[in-house]
Parts: structure tokens; sequence; C-alpha cells
């Protein structure tokens, strides 16, 4: 487990850093329609600003925050979001992931039904890689006691 | 497609690799493999093939060096052979 | 002994790629056997089908989303497996 130290430079430079990585994180998802990128790349790198919060800071509180339930809840959501969508394009009359069925629902064309429709999947797989790397991460450096010292700080 | 700026890389990728599984501490070997998959993706970027080239950024040198930065950290930083 | 037998093993592995590479068609032509089946429907129709200017999204989630629905599948089930690996239960 890592030990909680004071470095000024370390927490002052993650402190800057963590909100652009955000922002990159989702400029990746929202324009792998114009340029390189989607959900994968923004995922990893949704991810790697989190993971950066830990080496830095302390990591009892990024458990607090990243609880393994609202992790795996998370994980699964995504693959959930993606599988609803091609769900709803059969229970809408097309076939499994034909987007361009869901015009019938959002108040666009059939073309643009297709752009939206691929706009929410990457959605989903950010959601499903950002949670999925985090939880292996801390799982990796806590040795898979992630739930055990939150249960701690919550008494 | 340049051929001697792709051999060049080619090269620093292969001696990244190479030295990878050489040395003795785990941390050189992870920082190292990070260094080939940074050189990996600069030879996709200069092939053309950009979002392969991302993901090998985004994947390889960044998430899956910090994972076994991770698996070093709670085992031994020293190989047997 | 062992690292010599593996360093010929990766130098043999090295010749055989070596000799493949012979018979891949050039970089970059555009009338190999690979180029010529889907990808002139994809160059040409993908914007207008799907309102997407970039190819590669195009065909990654649009007309191959079944295979990006299991490989977000398949990353769900690696961090499924690495909780059942490394994870300690409540005592």
């Amino acid at each position: 487990m890592i030990q909680h130290q004071e470095d000024i430079i370390i927490q002052t430079v993650c402190r800057i850093l963590i909100p652009f990585m955000q922002v990159y994180g989702l400029y990746v998802l929202a324009h792998g329609h114009g340029s390189p990128g989607g959900g994968f790349q923004g995922g990893c790198i949704f991810a790697a600003s989190f993971i950066l919060m830990p080496i830095a800071f302390d990591l009892a509180a990024f458990k607090k925050r990243f609880a393994e339930k609202r992790i795996i809840l998370l994980c699964s959501l995504g693959v959930f979001i993606y599988a609803g969508i091609g769900w709803l394009c059969l229970l809408l009359g097309g076939n499994f992931l034909d987007y361009g069925e869901l015009s019938a629902i959002l108040p666009v064309d059939p073309v643009m039904a297709r752009y939206y429709g691929i706009a929410i999947i990457e959605t989903g797989v950010q959601i499903t890689v950002m949670a999925v790397m985090v939880s292996i991460f801390i799982n990796l450096i806590t040795g898979g006691r992630h739930k055990e010292e939150t249960q701690e700080n919550y008494d | 497609m340049i051929l001697p700026l792709d051999l060049i890389l080619l090269g620093f990728a292969l001696i990244a690799a190479v030295t990878a599984t050489w040395v003795k501490d785990l941390l050189s070997a992870v920082v190292l493999l990070g260094a080939f998959s940074f050189f990996m993706c600069l030879i996709w970027t200069e092939m053309g093939a950009v979002d392969v080239a991302f993901t090998e950024a985004a994947v390889g040198a960044g998430v899956s060096t910090t994972f076994f930065v991770a698996a070093v950290y709670n085992t031994t930083r020293r190989t047997k052979d | 002994m062992k690292k010599l037998l593996g360093i010929a093993l990766a130098i043999a592995a090295l010749l055989v790629l070596l000799y493949g590479i012979e018979d891949l068609p050039p970089w970059g032509v555009s009338d190999q056997p690979a180029s010529l089946h889907v990808s002139p429907r994809y160059i040409e129709k993908s914007l207008a089908e799907t309102g997407v200017p970039n190819m590669v999204t195009a065909v990654l989630a649009d007309y191959r989303g079944c295979d990006t629905l299991f490989e977000t599948a398949v990353i769900f089930t690696a961090g499924i497996a690495v909780l059942m690996l490394l994870r300690r239960a409540m005592p």
C-alpha cells in the first residue's frame, strides 16, 4: 500500500494537471467523430487521471470516493448502455445495433440518428474502460483489499 | 512512409525490447517496456495508422505501465535469473 | 544455456517473418486484394450513410458494431477476472 507522503511538487503538479487530463479525455470521446479517438482511448486517459490521484494524495480517501460497489456498477453500466442501444434498435424494428432505427425516438433523420447512436455507444465504452482500469489499479495496489479499509473508514 | 526514419525507429524499438529482457531490475524493465510502446506508437503514426498509435500511446505506454509499476511495488524488484 | 536457446528461437522467428514479408503487397498500394472487397464502399459511402467524417470510427462503431460490443465485453470480463483473482473477502 502506498504510504502517504507530503510531497509538495507532486501534489501541486497533480492538482493542476488532473482537470486538464479529464477535459482532454472527454474531448477525445466527444471529438472521436471527426478525428482519431473514441471511447477506448478517452476512457484510458480518463482512468489515468484518476490513477494519478492516489499516487499524489491519500489512498484511503480515494478508496472511499471510489467504493468497490460503485466501480463495479460503472463497469457493467457501460456494457449495459451499449447492449441496451442494440436491443432498443431491435425493439424498434431494425437489426441488432442498427442505429438508423433510433430516428423513431430521436428528433432527427436516420443518418443523424446513426451519428448520435455512435456517440451514445462510445460513451458506454468510455464508462466501462474507465471503471475497469481504475478497478484493476486499486486491486493491484492494495493487494485485493479494496473494500476492507473503506469499511473501516466508514465506521 | 520514410524508410530511413522507419529503420531508425525500429532500431530504437528493438534496443528497448532487447534491453527490457536483459536488465535485472524489474522497474527498469517496466520503464523500458513503456519506451518500447512509445516507439511502436511513433512507428504507427509515421505509417499513417493514427488510431492504432493513439490506442498504443494510451494503453501501452500509459495505463499498462502503471499496472506493471503497481505489480512490481507489491512484489519484488529483483529477478532470480 | 536457456538464454542462448531463447535468443536462437527469437532469431529463427525473425527469419521466418522476414521470409513472409516478401509476399506482402507494398506499403500503401490501393489495388491489393485486402483493399478491393469492402473498402471502396466504406470510403465512398460512410459519410453519406452515417454522417461521421472519421472513417475509422464509422467502421468500428457502426459497420462492425457487434465486434466493438464484444470487445467492450472482453474488457469487462478482464476486470471481473482480476477481481476474482485478487479480491480478498471481508474477514
